[in-house]
């Protein structure tokens, strides 16, 4: 991939690195859809990293507009919702339970 | 009142009639549900219509009323609800295949304060999916078009809610407000949009976009609906971490006042000049005029890192979105594929997200990915984490030289369908006067104030600091009131008739 530096980054996005994000962002794309993508994404990328450019090494990052602190509710019993409305919209059930593919894959 | 006068008229003065027993809750609902079946085929605004929950609703305040019971200021009147807020056992697509014939089974806060002021909610709106967009074009179920010019789009993400207000399918809205989604549609559409102080309406039952920066908000006709509505939804809920635990600024009292004698305007220095349409400049100038002649004291102040703000937006956005998206892994809930038994978790999750996601949302789930991936994050995310820091010093500057700041909503009128869809970057550029606000996170708003030669409406920004969301109400109400007079009438007063057709709106139940 690139250059950890976005400012010195002149090589444009590859195919091959945009397949790679879509795989860890568990997006299976279609060829044309990585052709479509990877310059529309460099042209943004280019556009972005003007932030280095006043991002320096004495300003503080700022994660939220308002400072934030834990908000701990009252350990009280209370109902929680009912299971089958919980379950109604699942794309499948087996008991009381979400059922999900098998977890492990060809090469595990 | 004749239907022709049930949904031209302004909320208030709806629920002022209801109240009064000039007319029912469940007639001025039947009107707007004739109404939607009349024009939404042409205009597309609501995904789904619950046509029998809402007269149950109607006639639920009805009977509160008959029987003597002190009712909200807003009791028995109808609402559009965007389609990204959960309604207990109503569709909520948020515009996505991915989550198509949804039904949640809990109410949003939001959703639930509307439910116990009595407000009746018609259905739900069209939106870019997930709230990804500035046209909502990138809805998964087609576009909404602009009731002005139905070759244009009504903004985005929450052209739905806009486009029924303007089409008189509804005299409430709700939307979202992640960087300009509510004030942006506002403006396309000749109608009043409010991005509250983040933290002063909850975001539980929203669906999530970008944590840090989305708002559910007020969107209305007249400045005075818009603040009531605020008031309903606004205040602490324990259920949100990020909500606010202090009073609703006084909203209401202030759309009412709409004195603006002594108040400090600071018009933004970035915020004009090249890229923004001459008309859009004229109006916007002519405003500032207009509001210095009722007493308004105007001052330039320059906000030097805003020009940095799409930017570090567009960092972080897709950061969240990536993070927040990750949630719609066809286990628990939506669309599912692949699960013939020789895939893996991790296969049927990639074909599901492949199929459910549109073309907006996979860029934006990538590029998080990529500015959040190792090696990576501090150069992108960190930094747009330190632009965000001198957005909001910028912000503090400039509010310390003026009570309110204000700028041209956007820097045109609505475009054409189909327009800028392959050109991200133009696409984006339709939010850098919105986008600073939900950086910083202080109120703003966008308020009617003109149309273009071509009858396409203009839409004037007003930014407040945190938690003086009634600054942007008093100034919204002397702009209203003055063109009022000048116009002869409201400004939606123009808008053209829509000719009825067959509707293709969903109906729920």
């Amino acid at each position: 991939m690139r250059s950890p530096d976005p400012r010195s980054s002149t090589v444009a996005l590859s195919q091959d690195e945009v397949a790679k994000l879509a795989q860890l962002a568990r997006i299976d794309l279609s060829p044309e859809e990585l052709a479509h993508l990877a310059p529309q994404l460099d042209v943004i990328l280019e556009a972005v990293a003007r932030v280095t450019d006043v991002a320096t090494d004495d300003v503080a990052p700022t994660s939220h507009p308002v400072p934030m602190t834990n908000v701990f509710r009252a350990d009280e019993v209370h109902d929680s919702l009912p299971v089958e409305e919980v379950l109604a919209m699942a794309p499948d059930r087996e008991d009381d339970r979400f059922r999900v593919p098998r977890i492990l894959g060809e090469e595990q | 009142m004749d239907a022709s006068t049930l949904i031209t008229a302004s909320a208030t003065d709806l629920a002022a009639a209801i109240a009064g027993g000039e007319v029912s809750s469940v007639e001025v609902t039947r009107t707007h549900l004739d109404r939607i079946a009349a024009v939404d085929g042409v205009v597309h605004a609501f995904l789904s219509v619950d046509e029998e929950g809402a007269l149950a609703q109607a006639a639920a305040v009805d009977a509160r009323i008959a029987a003597g019971e002190q009712v909200g200021p807003l009791a028995g009147v109808p609402l559009a609800l965007k389609d990204v807020l959960a309604q207990k056992g109503i569709p909520t697509t948020a515009g996505s295949k991915i989550l198509e014939g949804w039904r949640p089974p809990y109410h949003a806060t939001v959703t639930q304060r509307l439910l116990d002021a009595g407000i009746v909610i018609l259905g739900k709106t069209n939106l870019d999916e997930f709230a990804m967009g500035s046209s909502t074009e990138n809805s998964a179920y087609g576009p909404t078009n602009n009731p002005w010019d139905l070759t244009r789009v009504p903004g985005g993400s929450g052209g739905g809610s806009a486009a029924a207000l303007a089409a008189f399918e509804a005299p409430l809205a709700i939307g979202t407000d992640t960087g300009g989604s509510i004030r942006q549609p506002a403006a396309f559409t000749g109608t009043v949009g409010v991005k509250p102080t983040y933290g002063g309406t909850s975001r539980y039952g929203q669906i999530a976009l970008a944590s840090s920066l989305d708002q559910p908000g007020p969107c209305g006709r007249t400045v005075l609906d818009t603040a009531l509505l605020h008031e309903v939804i606004a205040g602490h809920d324990p259920k949100d971490q990020t909500s606010l635990d202090a009073p609703v600024p006084p909203v209401v009292a202030a759309a009412r006042a709409g004195d603006v004698k002594g108040l400090r305007i600071g018009v933004v220095k970035e915020l004009g000049g090249e890229g923004y349409a001459p008309e859009v400049e004229a109006n916007f100038r002519a405003t500032v005029d207009l509001l210095s002649g009722l007493g308004a004291e105007i001052v330039e102040v320059s906000c030097p890192h805003f020009e940095y703000a799409l930017a570090a937006y567009y960092l972080i956005l897709p950061s969240e979105a990536s993070s927040n998206l990750a949630r719609f892994d066809a286990m628990r809930y939506g669309l599912r594929l692949g699960d013939d038994g020789t895939r893996s978790t991790e296969q049927v999750m990639a074909l599901s997200r492949e199929a459910g996601f549109g073309a907006e949302v996979k860029r934006r789930i990538i590029l998080g990915t990529y500015a959040l991936s190792a090696g990576y994050r501090d150069a992108f995310y960190g930094s747009a984490q330190k632009v965000r820091t001198l957005v909001q010093q910028d912000f503090t500057a400039a509010f310390a030289r003026a009570d309110v700041l204000v700028s041209p909503t956007t820097p045109t009128a609505a475009f054409r369908l189909g327009e800028r869809v392959d050109d991200p970057m133009a696409m984006y550029l339709n939010d850098l006067c919105t986008i600073p606000t939900n950086l910083a996170g202080n109120a703003a708003g966008s308020f009617p104030t003109g149309l273009t030669t071509d009858g396409l409406p203009i839409g004037f920004h007003v930014m407040a600091p945190h938690q003086a969301d009634d600054r942007l109400y008093r100034v919204g109400a002397a702009l209203e009131r003055t063109l009022t007079d000048r116009w002869g009438g409201s400004l939606l007063d123009r808008v053209p008739v829509l000719a009825p057709t067959a509707t293709t709106t969903e109906v729920t139940r």
